[in-house]
């Protein structure tokens, strides 16, 4: 963050009118679930004209704590005030109907129904009893879409669009509501950085007109670059309040986690051995039949990390599905050791010691509605001394996933609580703990993505180990930063040909930066 | 110890507390329609008939050692069909061919078990039994390779082919197998193939058989590799395939297993009740049991009550209708109003006030979840 985004940033906040009342006060919020305290008396405060962030890991209570403001769980103890005056909120009626908009990290949209349709839903223009009037809620959509700067077309359908222009159409519906309390869960989450600056454009532009803005997240660049105020939970309770001016990333870092953190990672030179992963001319068809690997050689040796950098969307997935035998190649050799895994199926390929941990951990790498035990086994299920012929060892699945929880620090009640329960971070801790261990080739797609520092800390030192270890370690990551500080050599992706390698120690940021966005450095 | 049993029933209460407080609004629903009905019968505006109605179908279901046989009877061959139907929804499929398949499996058991009439009950029974099973398991592959294959819907395929299975049968019965010596087509007795009445008057082998089928299918559920691949794949497919579990083999081979439960409830009614296959034989069995599975959740022992209690309205239903002039078609509102407020469970809530989880989203049974979206493959 440079130094005129933070002197902005300070005079935005100076220039708050004084005596005020906070626009939302939350005071002594405690919230307990069966085995958790998710709040513990949780004091908030967000001023009028203001962008407060909510920063703390995944689990911490942020959206426990939104969730309570929106009227989906009632809260044990505490109260809250909007404009200074008390108010009961049952639902998320009662809510809207106070100013407080929501837009959650999953988006509450209909993909089938047009953008019009969408915002309107539940607060309908009528003509008359019977009839909507579509055009007349399509005008005014537009007319509030032109005042943010946004570009959405009013008829457009909902799954025509791209993320980040959903994500407008949740705040124009919140919006549309006349929400003056605006609260984001994780907004950033799922946008590229083009869209997210975009997003802190329009956030900017809300709170200049006056509106309140919660902005929960747990990135620490983020956090410091668009808010006035920064709240920190930690374990449901409020450990720190800071202004971005005087706090850096270590603090905040420090503050969430509760222990100082590193937020690089220590590690020795790689020793690399024998080539354990070689892909030779490989060409890939992606879902629409288009070429989306056209030609790719890489080597991964035991006892290295190669990490490929790359903007999303330039051959990334389907190279790994390809490697990891959930899509056939169109062309080219995979070999793994010293068997040719071409086209093989992914259990046969996963025999020859390779874990995956894949990039949408809830749509591949667990089954939600199942407990972690059956998680923990979800890939070798049909193995001594999980099945004993075709009969599960319940016994045996218990104590391996009780022992994967308990290294990898998963936090849970048991291996009898399901998927579903855990946070994102531990969720992700728990796809790693599977793969990670013993094997030849460890392949890490977007290994940290949506997690706190926390994890990523501890998921970037486990893969250090299993490279020291002995393990090839792949790694493909759209965070550049994660890229730079894991691997021992970089390739270049663009348009799915590999464009350049570098060596870690002699590889540019600027370089790497222009040739994932050209293919080319000049 | 009380602690733990009190655990226990509050947690099978959890599961349990939707489909009964279903079933018990569905009965006071009926009941208000049995009042409003008895004004146009001789008794005129009678608001006591729906407990001398209901007390009337207990007795006729459960008052005696012949009503409990009865009972029995007739849950056998839909806690067969809801173990099918159940099955699917486990992997994520629903069959509704459970009608086709469930006459196939009665006509290919009257089929062996006529050509067998003569011969020791020991070959006889088993053969003709397996005959309709294995009927059934073809005719619950084909749609299941379909989906495989193709991405074919199985809700489409079924339903077509249990159009095309009851009209080859009805050509079946005219002209290939028709029995000589009756005025209307049907195949030969059955003779010694059929089940041996165990006790009683009527209950026969096919009871102890749908029992244990019950236990077997629980243990592949729950204990076995296949049966988690099964629950993998009807829980996320995706992630079945990240972890090496072929789509393309579970679906055809769950279908299979679908269509042999089907098959064996024909072969189990042909073979216990009806004795002889005729053009026209009643496939409500097949409908019947996607009720069961949907009112025991899919699960084993939740489809075994569900058979039960559906059951006895059929054998107790007779005895109502005698005694108080209540229509044994209220048997089929009182399970109609069953399913209603079991797919419309918000109702069942809101009248009892039972508190659901609101924000996580419950194993919700996703039924028609690859409707027209993506093959397995």
């Amino acid at each position: 963050m440079n130094q005129e985004e933070r002197a902005a940033g300070e005079a935005a906040r100076s220039s708050l009118p004084v005596g005020t009342a906070p626009a939302l006060e939350m005071r002594g919020i405690t919230k307990r679930f069966p085995g958790t305290l998710a709040n513990d008396h949780i004091d908030l405060e967000v001023r009028p004209g203001e962008i407060h962030a909510l920063l703390g890991e995944n689990g911490a209570g942020k959206t426990t704590l939104m969730n309570i403001l929106y009227g989906l769980l009632a809260p044990d103890e505490g109260e809250i005030l909007v404009d200074g005056e008390r108010v009961t909120i049952r639902d998320p009626a009662d809510a809207i109907a106070r100013g407080i908009g929501m837009v959650h990290q999953h988006f509450m949209l209909v993909p089938v129904l047009t953008v019009t349709e969408n915002v309107m839903l539940g607060a309908e223009v009528m003509r008359g009893p019977l009839l909507v009037d579509a055009a007349e809620a399509g005008r005014r959509i537009a007319a509030l879409a032109r005042q943010l700067g946004f570009d959405v077309d009013p008829h457009a359908r909902v799954e025509q669009l791209s993320v980040g222009q959903q994500q407008r159409v949740e705040i124009v519906k919140a919006l549309y509501r006349r929400a003056r309390i605006l609260v984001l869960d994780e907004p950033t989450a799922v946008l590229t950085p083009q869209e997210t600056e975009e997003i802190f454009g329009v956030l900017r532009r809300l709170r200049d007109e006056g509106a309140s803005i919660v902005f929960i997240s747990h990135k620490l660049d983020e956090v410091l670059r668009i808010a006035d105020r920064i709240t920190v939970i930690r374990r449901g309770r409020v450990v720190g309040e800071r202004a971005p001016s005087a706090t850096s990333e270590q603090e905040l870092a420090d503050l969430m986690v509760g222990r100082a953190v590193s937020l690089r990672v220590d590690r020795g030179p790689a020793h690399p051995g024998d080539v354990v992963l070689a892909v030779g001319a490989l060409r890939v068809l992606d879902d629409r039949r288009h070429e989306t690997v056209r030609g790719v050689d890489l080597e991964v040796r035991r006892g290295e990390i190669v990490g490929i950098a790359g903007v999303a969307g330039n051959g990334q997935e389907e190279l790994v599905e390809a490697i990891v035998g959930l899509r056939k190649p169109s062309g080219g050799r995979v070999t793994i050791g010293a068997h040719d895994v071409t086209g093989a199926s992914p259990r046969a390929i996963r025999a020859r010691g390779v874990g995956y941990v894949p990039a949408d951990r809830q749509r591949y790498g667990l089954v939600l509605s199942f407990p972690l035990g059956d998680n923990c086994v979800l890939t070798d299920y049909y193995r001594p001394p999980y099945a004993r012929g075709a009969v599960r060892d319940d016994e045996a699945i218990r104590s391996r996933a009780a022992s994967l929880i308990e290294e990898f620090d998963v936090r849970t009640t048991g291996p009898r609580a399901l998927a579903s329960t855990l946070s994102g971070g531990n969720q992700q801790k728990l796809v790693v703990a599977r793969e990670f261990g013993g094997d030849d080739l460890l392949i890490l797609d977007q290994p940290t993505r949506g997690i706190d520092v926390g994890s990523t800390e501890f998921i970037h030192r486990r893969a250090i180990a299993q490279r020291d270890a002995g393990t090839a370690v792949l790694l493909i990551s759209a965070d550049l930063d994660e890229v730079l500080e894991l691997s021992d050599r970089i390739l270049v992706i663009h348009r799915g040909r590999i464009v350049a390698e570098f060596d870690a120690a002699t590889a540019e940021r600027e370089r790497i930066g222009l040739l994932m966005a050209r293919g080319e450095a000049a | 110890m009380i602690a733990a049993v009190r655990a226990r029933a509050a947690a099978w209460w959890r599961v349990a507390r939707l489909p009964v407080l279903a079933i018990v609004l569905a009965l006071v629903i009926a009941a208000g329609i049995i009042v409003l009905s008895s004004v146009y019968t001789g008794l005129g505006f009678f608001p006591l008939l729906p407990l001398y109605a209901y007390g009337n179908l207990a007795a006729g279901a459960f008052g005696s050692a012949v009503a409990i046989n009865n009972t029995l009877v007739a849950a056998a061959p839909l806690m067969l069909g809801g173990l099918a139907i159940g099955l699917g929804f486990r992997a994520g499929l629903f069959n509704i061919g459970v009608a086709g398949q469930f006459l196939a499996g009665a006509f290919a058991a009257a089929v062996v078990g006529s050509s067998l009439a003569g011969a020791p009950p020991l070959l006889a029974v088993p053969a003709a039994l397996l005959a309709g099973g294995l009927a059934g398991t073809v005719l619950g592959f084909v749609p299941g390779f379909l989906k495989a294959r193709t991405g074919a819907h199985e809700v489409v395929t079924t339903i077509m082919l249990n159009n095309a299975t009851a009209l080859l049968l009805a050509w079946a019965v005219s002209d290939l197998v028709r029995a000589p010596g009756f005025t209307f087509p049907r195949t030969g007795d059955i003779g010694s193939a059929a089940l041996p009445v165990l006790l009683g008057r009527n209950l026969h082998l096919g009871i102890p058989l749908a029992f244990a089928a019950v236990f077997a299918i629980r243990f592949l559920l729950d204990r076995t590799t296949l049966g988690f691949e099964i629950r993998t794949v009807g829980a996320n497919p995706n992630a079945a395939r990240y972890a090496g579990i072929p789509p393309l083999v579970i679906v055809p081979l769950t279908m299979s297993l679908s269509g042999l439960l089907a098959g064996l409830a024909g072969s189990v009614q042909m073979l216990g009740v009806i004795g002889f296959y005729a053009s026209g034989i009643s496939a409500s069995v097949g409908f019947d049991s996607i009720a069961v599975a949907l009112l025991g959740r899919s699960d084993p022992i939740g489809i075994m009550f569900a058979a039960i209690l559906f059951g006895a309205f059929r054998a107790g239903a007779p005895l109502m209708q005698i005694t108080t002039s209540v229509p044994v078609e209220i048997i089929d509102i009182i399970q109609a109003l069953i399913i209603l407020f079991l797919a419309a469970d918000l109702i069942v809530r809101r009248v009892f006030r039972v508190r659901g989880p609101r924000l996580e989203v419950e194993g919700a049974q996703t039924v028609t979840r690859t409707w027209g979206k993506e093959s397995v493959a």
